[in-house]
């Protein structure tokens, strides 16, 4: 379980998180959505400390991530797998390497091994043969299974999404949906899942936080979301040419 | 106060956190299991890549300093040895180490700031981190240990190049033969100028490769960041270069 305790965040004077609350319940899919720009990624990054708050608290499984050592909150990130924005593949590494490098990085499994978890994991993406491919070579839409498949290679509690499936084509984003949600079922695993697409939040998650003026100003199930009246909400969902209301989908 | 600002707090500011990186990343040093393989690839793109250029360069510069040496030296009086008691010495104290470190200041610290930067900006400085890395250790601390190692080595690569440049060019233009040249060597050879030519193109080593990595690793704004901090490192390390230099040559000679 994450706890997000109103935390604030500025960058040069420029206030991004304005007291944010939020909790992610113990095998969920959250979405997180608000424009671009809002802090969202901001706030992903919140929860593995790769950005600490000025002010407010983060607890993973009841710890503060931001009172402990550096040692100490390494550990607590290898329960997590991210899947960054724009992919974040090791450019240097084919990928084979780059989702063998947390096996070979973290476990103490033998060549065979890893190469055979590697193959499920980049499977489970349906890219069985791109092994060999440095992320160059790839599309932009591979790249995101190609680290998603390394994102998921140690088996994480918790997995982020940001943005998974933006910039890619509607039957790539569906896939890449499939894929979400196949794993958050499968892999009984905690999902946060940063997006602006309002298809995804409607067709992965359980709950979905709407985050507007540096606060959460909406949070609920995906059945809430049909049904809420919030006026800002409304209209961030309506940009997207989706409509929601008591007709359920 | 906007003065004080600019020369006073933001580059001090600058140093502690170059420290605190240094500090972090050689926290990881007794990890060798984690950074081994990158240090041998380090010390190939280092080390033997930059070894054609090197070469090249102190080899002109021995070339140039013996051909110029003469010239100045006119006066018959003159031992036509001097020559080599001046062209050795100064290649062994300072040509050597000074040509190598600006070539790789430009290659070598040019080239980790766009590695490390670009890492940065596509956010695989973050994935590191976020398996539970220290990315610091995995990226900085292989560098400079290459840095450290290689950087003597090219500087005696370089002394021998350009010396052998310089009595060539002699001989060739029937200045002074290759056994007078050598004479003078010999003559004014001190053993301490080697020892300091290394201790000096290990802080070259370490200056260059930390401050590159420094830089790379604050790379913020994509891709023209990534191009502003490759441009930073060169003239960054160029500068504590020179600083260093003039530095050891105060304290230790
Ligand atoms: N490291 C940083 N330094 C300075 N400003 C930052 C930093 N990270 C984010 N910001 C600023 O914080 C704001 C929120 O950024 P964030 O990346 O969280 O937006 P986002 O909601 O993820 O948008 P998008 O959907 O476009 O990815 C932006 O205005 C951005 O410029
Ligand atoms: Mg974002």
């Amino acid at each position: 379980m994450i706890q997000i305790k109103n935390i604030y965040k500025q960058f040069s004077g420029r206030v991004v998180l304005d007291g944010v609350s939020l909790d992610v319940h113990e095998g969920e899919t959250l979405a997180i959505i608000g424009r671009s720009g809002s802090g969202k990624s901001v706030l992903m990054k919140h929860m593995i400390g790769l950005l600490s708050p000025d002010a407010g608290q983060v607890y993973v499984d009841g710890t503060d991530i931001n009172a402990i050592s550096y040692a100490e909150l390494r550990k607590i990130r290898r329960n997590f797998g991210v899947l960054f924005q724009g992919g974040a593949l090791f450019d240097s590494m084919n990928s084979f390497d780059n989702v063998a490098f947390p096996l070979r990085t973290f476990t103490h499994k033998t060549e065979s091994e890893i190469a055979l978890e590697v193959q499920t994991c980049l499977a489970m993406v349906e890219l069985p043969d791109v092994g060999p491919k440095v992320p160059a070579e790839l599309s932009g839409g591979m790249r995101k299974r190609v680290a998603l498949a390394r994102a998921i290679a140690l088996r994480p509690k918790y997995i982020l999404y940001d943005e998974p499936t933006s910039g890619l084509d509607p039957e790539t984003s569906n896939t890449i949906d499939v894929l979400i949600k196949g794993l958050s079922d499968r892999l009984t695993v905690t999902s946060i899942v940063v997006t602006h697409d309002m298809h995804s939040v409607l067709s992965i998650a359980d709950r979905a936080a709407f985050i507007h003026d540096g606060r959460i100003h909406w949070v609920g199930t995906i059945k809430e979301l049909h049904r809420s009246q919030d006026e800002t909400l409304r209209g961030f969902v309506k940009a997207n040419e989706y409509y929601i209301g008591d007709s359920e989908r | 106060m906007l003065l004080f600002r600019y020369l006073i707090y933001e580059p001090l500011e600058l140093l502690g956190r170059y420290g605190q990186l240094l500090f972090s990343a050689f926290l990881t040093l007794g990890d060798v299991r984690s950074y081994w393989k990158n240090m041998i690839h380090q010390m190939v793109s280092i080390g033997v890549d930059s070894l054609p250029i090197i070469a090249l360069a102190a080899g002109f510069s021995g070339m140039v300093t013996t051909v110029q040496t003469a010239y100045q030296l006119t006066s018959p009086l003159i031992p036509k040895y001097i020559i080599g008691g001046i062209v050795v010495p100064t290649m062994i104290l300072e040509l050597a180490a000074v040509v190598t470190g600006f070539i790789l200041a430009g290659r070598v610290g040019a080239r980790i700031a766009a590695e490390i930067g670009t890492m940065r900006v596509t956010e695989q400085i973050d994935a590191l981190e976020s398996m539970g890395l220290n990315s610091t250790g995995y990226l900085i601390v292989p560098r400079i240990l290459a840095g450290i190692l290689m950087f003597p080595c090219l500087y005696l690569v370089a002394a021998f190049v350009g010396i052998g440049g310089g009595a060539g060019v002699g001989h060739l233009m029937g200045v002074i033969s290759v056994s007078e040249f050598m004479e003078g060597a010999r003559l004014f050879f001190n053993p301490f100028d080697p020892v300091f030519g290394v201790i000096k193109s290990v802080v070259f080593g370490f200056t260059i490769t930390s401050i590159s990595c420094f830089v790379g690793y604050r790379t913020v704004g994509g891709a023209e960041g990534v191009g502003r901090s490759t441009t930073q490192a060169a003239v960054y390390s160029c500068v504590f270069l020179l600083v260093a230099d003039l530095v050891l040559a105060i304290t230790l000679l």
